[in-house]
């Protein structure tokens, strides 16, 4: 059973039609690259899931069981994380305090609670070994590389052991061998069983993580098979038009 | 003060020593304690107990202020009403001390006549808080830049409390009133006491709970704190309530050192309180700083009022030193900040 099916989902603002009933499914430990020029969709698709939009028509299950998000955190609730193109960091804290962010871990004495700063370190500290990045916990953001600042990010996802981490454009801003880091950190998503979908501009990177990819074409779903049936040509053709459907 | 040593539990690296950076980094502690040596050289009577007790006493009203004032900046806010809001919560406390206006200048037996003093601070207490949710509301609901709203806050209490006392001062409190002005533990005034363990508890508050960690946050950046489900509103909103408190305990304990409240106290108070957490290394843009270095920024301005008054240096020109300081201190910082950068 697929960990994500979505059957027609179609979203229209006023009379523009952002998708127009989009198929998808998303297995366990599988990385799903999903691209597209912009406006094609992707953005309106992965709020969708998300839970920051509702579509206007069209079914979303997950495990099964038909899901309706009113908000994004009765996605992430669900076990759905979603990884902001801009990452959400705060860069004069820690990176461990970053990942904790919100969901920090405190320690009550008598009717006082205070931040357990040494659990939330050490946490921090196993989920970056576990992505196997390099990422201290006690550095500050501010002085952290592109790679680094994505892995907290990452790790942030990591918390709730989530079904589905979504990636918007993770390796947009960085280094090419801050890029490396990344795609080193969905593949360890990928090993530890989670469902990953990838939204990217970049071909070279889908196609050396993504299992799959999915290609949007002004609301449609022009294109969705497996990685290595495909090349960077056809799905080029497939994104601009070129080529109609695959 | 140090920004990268304030910034909740920052890296300690294995790096060679930077003499010029830690310098630039520590910068209060460094001034403060020069100052401290100079002046004690120059002016014997700088380094008595007595004179010290003093300086401290002096900086405890203000500083009790600025570690208010501290948790605002830190949510890159600002709040330029602190001055008015003691005026008006220190005559409305006066007037619970009072039990009203009708015996507001009588000195002796009458002035028993009034509540307890307890009831007084609480009125006190609740008029600021009351004056800062107010303008935090301003702040988070009608989004009006704190800037603005605080310097309306500045003009409209200030006239709130001209109204209310009718332009004179209520003076002559209970012996139990002025004890917590004037009286001592040990040979420590209690506005020291009340300023040391104020600043212990905004410490602990802001290093080592959630709300303190969001305060931080949302200083930094209020979007990514958002989606990270920070309540920032509600986070930016007690900030101005913190300060207000700090404002009515404050103008609680001037008003018992001087035995009287009035429409015109505090008149400049914000720009001293304001002057305290920059020196101290608080940044104005938020996100950085904290505690520790508005009590030095308090105590460098007070050893340098003190010292420069025992040295019969005019008034006139430790304005102008401590406005110099002032920028002198920022500049530091910026400095320290691009060498980390680089």
């Amino acid at each position: 059973m697929p960990v994500l099916e979505l059957r027609g989902i179609a979203r229209h603002f006023g009379a523009i039609q952002a998708l127009g009933g989009v198929d998808l499914t998303l297995d366990r430990g599988e990385v799903l690259g999903l691209m597209g020029d912009n406006g094609a969709g992707k953005s309106t698709l992965v709020k969708i899931i998300a839970g920051s939009l509702q579509p206007s028509t069209g079914t979303m299950r997950l495990d099964g069981q038909e899901v309706r998000f009113a908000r994004p955190g009765e996605a992430r609730a669900a076990g759905i994380e979603l990884v902001h193109q801009d990452l959400a960091l705060c860069d004069n804290l820690p990176a461990a305090l970053n990942v904790f962010l919100g969901r920090e871990i405190v320690r009550r004495i008598g009717p006082f609670r205070f931040l357990d700063r040494g659990a939330m370190f050490a946490r921090a500290e196993e989920l970056f070994a576990e992505l196997k990045s390099e990422t201290r916990p006690r550095d500050l953001v501010r002085s952290m590389s592109g790679g680094q600042r994505q892995a907290v990010a990452i790790a942030r996802t990591r918390l709730a052991d989530p079904k589905i981490v979504l990636l918007d454009e993770p390796t947009a801003a960085i280094s090419v061998r801050q890029v490396e880091e990344v795609l080193g950190l969905i593949r360890q998503l990928r090993s530890t069983g989670h469902a990953v979908i990838l939204i990217s501009h970049r071909m070279p990177d889908v196609f050396s993580v993504a299992d799959r990819v999915a290609v949007l074409r002004r609301g449609q779903k022009v294109a969705d098979k497996p990685i290595a049936q495909t090349s960077a040509e056809e799905v080029t053709g497939l994104i601009t038009g070129a080529i109609e459907i695959a | 003060m140090s920004r990268q040593d304030e910034t909740i539990g920052s890296a300690a690296r294995a790096e060679p020593f930077d003499a010029v950076g830690f310098a630039a980094r520590h910068s209060a502690v460094i001034f403060l304690v020069a100052l401290v040596v100079v002046f004690a050289l120059l002016e014997p009577r700088f380094l008595s107990a007595f004179n010290l007790m003093n300086v401290l006493r002096q900086v405890s009203i203000s500083g009790l202020i600025a570690i208010g004032m501290t948790f605002v900046i830190l949510t890159a806010g600002i709040d330029l009403s602190v001055g008015a809001l003691v005026a008006l919560s220190g005559l409305v406390g006066a007037y619970v001390a009072k039990g009203g206006l009708e015996d507001r200048f009588a000195v002796g037996a009458s002035v028993d006549a009034g509540n307890p003093v307890i009831l007084a601070f609480l009125a006190a207490a609740a008029v600021g808080m009351a004056g800062g949710a107010l303008q935090g509301w301003a702040v988070t609901r009608l989004r009006v830049p704190p800037f603005v709203v605080t310097l309306g806050g500045l003009t409209a209490f200030r006239g709130a409390a001209l109204l209310f006392s009718g332009g004179g001062p209520i003076s002559g409190f209970s012996p139990a009133y002025t004890w917590w002005g004037q009286g001592r533990i040990a040979t420590v005034p209690i506005p020291v006491v009340i300023f040391a363990v104020t600043a212990l508890i905004a410490h602990i508050v802001l290093r080592h709970t959630r709300f303190g960690l969001h305060v931080y946050a949302v200083g930094a950046n209020p979007r990514a704190a958002e989606e990270n489900g920070v309540p920032v509103r509600r986070v930016t909103w007690l900030v101005y309530v913190i300060v207000g408190f700090a404002c009515g305990l404050a103008t609680f304990l001037l008003s018992a050192r001087l035995n009287s409240a009035e429409a015109v106290a505090g008149l400049g108070l914000e720009l001293d309180v304001i002057a305290a957490v920059v020196i101290g290394g608080t940044s104005l843009f938020g996100g950085v700083g904290g505690v520790f270095g508005t009590v030095v920024g308090a105590l460098l301005i007070g050893v340098l009022r003190n010292g420069l008054v025992l040295m019969n240096v005019s008034s006139f020109i430790q304005q102008i030193v401590i406005g110099l300081i002032l920028v002198a201190a920022v500049a530091f910082d910026q400095y320290a900040a691009a060498r980390r950068r680089s």
